[in-house]
């Protein structure tokens, strides 16, 4: 009788897997799962690998995620700070490091606060009870008699003891329960404050702040040389040249992987101008015609899938529209190249790295340097700012493979500019073909949507190759893993593809395709950019037919009441005039989404200025409207939406990866120019607070609706629509001729 | 080969060669952070520095041309404990996201506001157009230029 108390998981998982798990953990014995803890402590479950209450009255929070400019560290820090009742100023941060915090995987796809804040929430809360049950004990008072103010438990007749004090018995090794309940938000006093950031003094005042700023004793300088394009084979470089640079200590060569390291870093950059000036390649397949690169893209084998099916009635009398809109591929960018440190000491390997996910990363090392995970450590420390999967994992393992030839010294490996913008995976290009029917009440009937793109997320840990790009081009060349795409409804290139509209039939299409003819994975938003751009450009185009107000046109398909307050609250903050025309150089457009289906809701309103001569496009404002449920740092959230925006108007304006078949063109600032201080919006942002609803990830909520809003104000001020980005002045100028 | 380079009002003496970019004797040699590698071209403003008060690329500028230069780095502005007037605004308006193009960002304001203390917006932004920031931070970079004119206007 043992079937029966077994759950439909280990019943499929098969006898064997059963009687394994029995006898390994006495929890299934009586055929219970273990309960489902809440955030990610339910991966992490022990409550000392979250907090630890330390002697000096201080709390240490360990989190797997980590800070890349978004402010997450202080965030995470007002939540523990918040359930422990300890001042912010005793809280100590340690995050990302496979010795000694928890697997969070990556920092990516807003979630921070959703995994790690609702983990430390819930275990600052049972740890806050444990310390009042250990307290009440040592007082002879009852627990609910005791209060807490800063890390000191109070008795009613006055005595007093510290955190500090009860350190030494406080005992949080043991299991998350997850049954303290957290505090209502009307108590807190310090989540929802505008905490300043943390890191920001240091970053102003020339302070130890980035991995690029480590100095470790005896350091020496490594540079990479890598080949003309994708696949090429090294067939024979001039070592001896890049030996005679003066200070240089070794060149590393592996198959066709590259590297020098030298004891100043000038020299090593000296002898990589070396080595790439003497170095023979047999360049790897041409890329693909960059005239036809849609065309490319669309006819590559693709895994189809059809998503957010819904059917009803279609009138015979509906109008039948169709457009098809297409996104470049475009690059992270970060201002300051990929960097890391690493260092081969006494057979163990440790790497410093702004990687957005240190265990995965050591994954990757683990197939690539043929070292056991036990013998290697990775630490966050943090880099230029991170906008999904760049060359942050590629240059640690790069630089592991380098610091091999010097054991015992520390090597600092930087990229260079070149490196970064060549290699560093890009988002992928897409193809996005919307096609409605209207009906005769000037409501959308029937919405059909299908989108092509290739794989948003090639990222560490791959579970069946190695997704770093050194490891393919070594003598032993290890191969990537199969491409994949976070299911729905968070999605990776159908991100955001299932309109949120209350539409009576709809059928969307997402077209995976498996062949890569150009190297991508992870841009912020993943496909949400391009579908938001497609789907709110298509709304307007649908709102044009029906001769309704975008507005209005918007809030006539929208039921719910969150996503309706917050068009309707940008539209207020905007001074929206129903029925306003544009005047062929000026005009405004609005776009909305809820980033993932699931996320923060964002709905901006950008206002263009259009050069007819010239075909520039600016945007002088936008505003937005963000509902994020219960917001933990106000100012850190305006900072994040407002920095979403202004990154969306550089993508729209400006931003394309140019390639012809000889290889990648994007090397620099000037051949992938970014939007300047003068051509960047004003931004006002309104922020709707709903402290009863649970906090919602906000770090990419605003770039859909900000290219959106973009591109409907183009066609509203010219009557003409821009339907492939970027915003280019030649493409500008022949839409308008 | 030494070099001798005056560096925020101290005199300091580099084992490096005369045409070793200013930036990575600043960075590895003098240990100071401030300025950082952003592209090696010019194209970013991440590594300014000011050269007798200049607006100045330490990326592309050899080191050998700067015996008799007085160099300013973000270091020789304030400290954590005394911050300039800049840095206390880039502070209170939280003008950074990831912060690495900051101190050139805030380099670049100190040459703009010595030449002119009372900037519009429009000269800020014209100021630091040669600074690149990808975060999207640049309406609380202008405000924070403004608030340190406002700040050094009233004393």
């Amino acid at each position: 009788m043992i079937a029966p108390a077994l759950n439909r998981r280990q019943f499929t998982a098969g006898l064997g897997a059963i009687v394994v798990a029995f006898s390994l953990d006495p929890r299934h014995a009586s055929g219970q799962e273990p309960p489902r803890l809440p955030g990610s402590l339910q991966t992490n479950r022990k409550l000392d690998g979250w907090l630890r209450i330390n002697a000096d009255g201080t709390a240490t929070v360990f989190t797997g995620k980590v800070e890349l400019g978004q402010g997450i560290l202080t965030a995470l820090a007002q939540i523990a700070a918040e359930e422990l009742d300890l001042p912010l100023a005793r809280i100590k941060m340690i995050s990302g490091d496979t010795g000694q915090t928890p697997n969070e995987g990556q920092t990516a796809g807003s979630q921070s606060v959703e995994n790690s804040g609702t983990a430390l929430r819930m275990a600052g809360a049972e740890v806050r009870a444990i310390l009042i049950e250990l307290a009440a004990k040592r007082l002879g008072a009852a627990a609910d008699q005791l209060a807490i103010t800063d890390g000191v438990i109070a008795a009613p007749d006055g005595r007093k003891v510290g955190y500090g004090e009860l350190a030494a018995s406080v005992d949080l090794n043991r299991e998350a329960t997850a049954k303290a309940t957290p505090k209502p938000p009307t108590s807190h006093k310090i989540v929802g404050k505008s905490i300043q950031r943390f890191d920001i003094p240091a970053k102003v005042t020339g302070g130890m702040a980035f991995v690029q700023d480590m100095r470790l004793p005896g350091m020496v300088h490594g540079r990479v040389v890598r080949p003309p394009r994708y696949g090429s084979k090294l067939d024979s470089v001039d070592e001896a040249s890049a030996k005679a640079v003066k200070g240089v200590l070794a060149v590393v060569r592996d198959g066709s992987f590259l590297g020098v390291v030298a004891e100043r870093e000038e020299q090593a950059v000296k002898a990589r101008d070396a080595l790439i000036k003497s170095a023979k390649w047999t360049p790897g397949p041409e890329l693909p015609d960059p005239a036809r690169i849609f065309e490319v893209i669309k006819s590559l084998p693709s895994k189809d899938a059809t998503i957010g099916v819904k059917q009803g009635p279609v009138l015979a009398s509906a109008r039948v529209l169709e457009a098809v809109y297409t996104k470049p591929y475009m690059a992270h960018g970060s201002i300051g190249p990929s960097c890391a440190l690493a260092e081969l000491k006494d057979g163990k390997m440790t790497v410093w790295t702004h990687s957005q996910g240190v265990f995965p990363l050591r994954g990757e090392l683990v197939k690539a340097l043929k070292m056991p995970a036990n013998a290697i450590r990775c630490v966050h420390a943090e880099g230029a700012g991170c906008y999904g999967h760049n060359g942050a994992d590629d240059v640690a393992v790069d630089a592991a493979l380098l610091a091999r030839a010097v054991p015992g010294r520390p090597i600092r490996l930087q990229w260079m500019r070149d490196d970064e913008f060549k290699w560093e995976p890009y988002g992928p290009a897409m193809v996005m073909r919307a096609k409605a029917a209207l009906g005769s009440d000037g409501k959308i009937a029937d919405w059909e949507y299908e989108l092509w793109s290739n794989s948003h997320s090639t990222r560490p840990a791959s579970t069946n190759g190695t997704n770093v790009l050194a490891a393919w081009y070594l003598a032993e060349p290890q191969a990537m893993g199969p491409p994949t795409s976070p299911p729905q409804p968070a999605g990776g290139g159908d991100r955001n593809s299932i309109p949120l509209y209350d539409f009576p039939n709809q059928r969307v299409m997402h077209h995976f395709v498996q062949d890569m003819p150009i190297r991508v994975s992870a841009l912020r938003t993943l496909g949400a950019y391009a579908n938001v751009f497609a789907l709110e450009s298509f709304m307007d185009e649908l709102a044009a037919a029906a001769g309704a107000d975008p507005v209005a046109f918007r809030l006539a398909h929208m039921k719910d009441p969150r996503a309706r307050a917050v068009i309707e609250a940008v539209a207020k903050k905007a001074a929206w005039k129903e029925g306003e025309k544009g005047d062929g150089t000026r005009g405004r457009g609005i776009g909305f989404s809820k980033y993932k289906n699931l996320a923060c809701y964002v709905a901006v309103i950008a206002d263009v200025e259009i050069d007819r001569a010239t075909g520039v496009v600016r945007v002088p404002r936008a505003f937005a409207a963000v509902d994020s449920g219960l917001i933990i740092n106000p100012d850190g959230l305006s900072a994040q939406i407002e920095g979403g925006i202004v990154q969306s108007v550089s993508w729209t304006l400006k931003e394309e990866v140019r390639f012809d078949k000889s290889g990648i063109l994007a090397v620099d600032f000037a051949t992938y120019p970014i939007l300047t201080m003068p051509e960047a919006p004003k931004v006002e942002i309104e922020l709707i607070n709903r402290p009863t609803e649970r906090p919602l990830g906000s770090g990419e909520g605003s770039q859909g609706p900000a290219v959106a809003a973009v591109a409907n104000a183009f066609a509203h001020a010219t009557g003409k629509r821009v339907r492939d980005l970027p915003f280019h002045p030649a493409r500008v100028k022949a839409v308008l001729a | 080969m030494a070099i001798s380079l005056k560096v925020n009002g101290v005199s300091r003496s580099v084992p490096a060669e005369p045409d070793t970019p200013l930036l990575y004797v600043l960075r590895n040699d003098l240990e100071l952070n401030g300025a950082k590698f952003g592209c090696g071209l010019a194209q970013c403003g991440s590594c300014t520095v000011l050269i007798d008060g200049k607006a100045v690329r330490s990326c592309v500028t050899p080191i050998g041309t700067l015996e008799k230069s007085e160099i300013t780095t973000i270091e020789g502005l304030g400290s954590l404990a005394k911050p300039h007037a800049l840095q206390q605004a880039f502070i209170q308006e939280q003008a950074a996201q990831c912060g690495y193009c900051i101190s050139g960002m805030i380099m670049s304001a100190k040459e703009l506001l010595d030449r002119n203390p009372r900037p519009s917006e429009q000269d800020v932004r014209t100021a630091l157009e040669g600074n690149l920031c990808r975060c999207g931070t640049h309406n609380r970079i202008i405000n924070a230029v403004l608030r340190a004119a406002q700040a050094n206007g009233r004393t």
